[in-house]
């Protein structure tokens, strides 16, 4: 009997500290969003991270974009030339870029470099005290540090996915036409009649501007809620990483369901 | 600004304070004058810090108030909670300072945060205050090139960048090496001397802190339990202050941490 009562005592506990920290994520998200103004007011905080969070992760982006492209690229020819399809490798490569593996593997590599790197470093400023020194300097930490950084992340993401597709494709260009024969203006010509404008890059894009708010938001929220502790910390930046790859996944099956669903 | 020269600069009243089921504050009451340096002193985990936070207003208290010149710091919105924070300065334990930018923009954050103060005349005021402290020459320096006294002398700095009325100082004796220690023990008084300001000094180094406060507050439990200048708490006849400012390893607070019997430890019941 006393171990169904602490069972029921400790899922009752837990559910009540996840909805608490559920609270507390969306709370912190509002006022994050309520601090806009400080980036229109100095735009070198968003700048400086539009640098460290997109910028240094373009290198990453183009170059793991390159070789999914190329993947592609191979996988698509011996699959369409069953079928004597070869000639629409582009559409089929494009087409999967820019509508599902641009944003998701861009928001997955982002979480795992810039979303990592957003925990330990707000982690960090919270455990050498930076953000209550900034608090007692009458500076607002949440508009002044994480603002920036959430916009930054916003901004960047749609950017470093439509680099990602373009490399993908140039991959795939590379493998097809290059190595395998496929004609250099079918693979061009095919893609630009088939690929539409709103239906696949559009939504696209969409998609990433949502991974891009909720991998930062993550990112930033774990690291401003965390332990300041080295456990503590540690423990948080594999939860940015796990929550956004699972945020990611769900959220990218729930936005392709809305967006080409029937 | 001042609220009037007699009454106290903060003044705390029945506050209670926990940390999830741990009482950190249990009713404490403490009247912290103006241009006075006052020490609350008390063993480690006894709740100094969260004191400082509470006054910041970094932490709500469970129930009473804390006056900061005649204002309810918790019952102020953030925007003016703000703006009275630019009053009050605070020495961090760790210094706190921004890593990503040297000493002198360290020292310059608060005046470009709050002022539109020209280029050369910031430049002026971060040299001064940099001068105040003695580490002129270091301007250039990042936080991870300067020693832990060096780190603290730049956050002192900082701290009085903005001519605050009252200056928090967290453990600033804590890990210094004798000649940091030296530096600071003449500092803090010759600061609160020289600018007219209000210093509270949260620490357990007692032979440090008696030499410099003009009140001492000691907390314990979370009581205040004595209260008086140096000299009133040397000639204290309370067991816990004795044990306190002697550094007796038993008294009132137990050497040992509370546990069962050695011999029902060592051999089982």
């Amino acid at each position: 009997m006393k171990s169904i009562t602490n069972f029921f005592a400790s899922l009752g506990s837990n559910v009540m500290s996840a909805v608490q920290k559920l609270g507390r994520a969306h709370m912190l998200f509002f006022q994050m969003v309520m601090g806009m103004d400080e980036i229109l007011r100095r735009p070198s905080l968003l700048i400086k991270q539009l640098y460290y969070v997109g910028v240094l992760s373009v290198i990453l982006i183009s170059l793991s974009g390159f070789f999914v492209g190329m993947v592609l690229g191979l996988q698509g020819y011996y699959t369409l030339s069953q079928f004597g399809a070869e000639a629409t490798l582009g559409v089929m490569v494009a087409a999967s870029l820019v509508r599902e593996l641009g944003p998701v593997v861009t928001a997955l590599l982002f979480a795992g470099r810039a979303g990592s790197a957003l925990t330990a470093e707000v982690g960090l400023m919270k455990a050498t005290e930076q953000l209550s020194g900034l608090e007692m300097m009458a500076v607002n930490p949440v508009r002044r540090v994480l603002t920036p950084r959430l916009f930054g992340g916003i901004f960047s993401m749609p950017l470093l996915a439509a680099m990602f597709s373009m490399f993908g494709v140039l991959g795939g260009w590379f493998v097809g036409v290059g190595l395998l024969g496929v004609d250099d203006g079918t693979y061009w010509s095919q893609m630009q009649t088939k690929i539409d404008l709103h239906e696949d890059i559009y939504n696209g894009v969409i998609k990433s501007i949502v991974f891009g708010v909720v991998c930062t938001w993550i990112a930033l929220f774990e690291g401003y809620d965390s332990t300041p502790t080295s456990e503590g910390l540690s423990r948080a930046t594999t939860r940015t990483v796990v929550h956004s790859a699972f945020a990611i996944l769900g959220l990218d099956f729930i936005l392709t369901a809305i967006m080409f669903g029937e | 600004m001042y609220e009037d020269d007699d009454s106290p600069l903060v003044k705390i009243r029945n506050l209670h304070f926990k940390r999830g089921s741990k009482v950190i504050f249990a009713g404490v009451d403490m009247d912290i004058p103006r241009r006075k340096v006052t020490a609350i002193m008390g063993p480690s985990g006894t709740g100094k810090t969260t004191l400082l936070k509470l006054i910041g207003g970094q932490l709500r208290p469970d129930q009473g108030t804390i006056e900061f010149d005649g204002e309810n710091i918790h019952a102020l919105k953030t925007r003016d909670l703000y703006k009275l924070r630019m009053r009050m300065g605070m020495l961090f334990q760790s210094g706190a300072l921004l890593t990503d930018i040297n000493v002198f923009e360290n020292v310059a954050y608060p005046l470009r945060e709050h002022t539109d103060l020209s280029d050369s005349m910031l430049e002026r005021l971060v040299l001064l205050k940099l001068e105040a402290v003695g580490l002129r020459g270091a301007r250039d320096l990042m936080p991870s090139e300067l020693s832990g006294g060096m780190a603290r002398r730049v956050a002192l700095a900082r701290a009085i960048a903005l001519d605050p009325m009252m200056i928090m100082y967290d453990e600033p004796f804590t890990g210094q090496d004798p000649i940091s220690m030296g530096v600071l023990v003449k500092l803090i008084p010759s600061l609160n001397e020289a600018a007219h300001i209000s210093s509270i000094l949260v620490s357990h180094d007692v032979r440090e802190t008696l030499e410099i406060a003009d009140m001492v507050f000691v907390i314990s439990n979370g009581k205040v339990v004595d209260s008086g200048t140096p000299d009133e708490l040397h000639d204290s006849s309370k067991q816990w202050t004795k044990q306190f400012i002697d550094g007796l390893p038993d008294g009132p607070v137990p050497f040992h941490y509370p546990a069962p019997e050695l011999e029902e430890d060592l051999l089982g019941k």
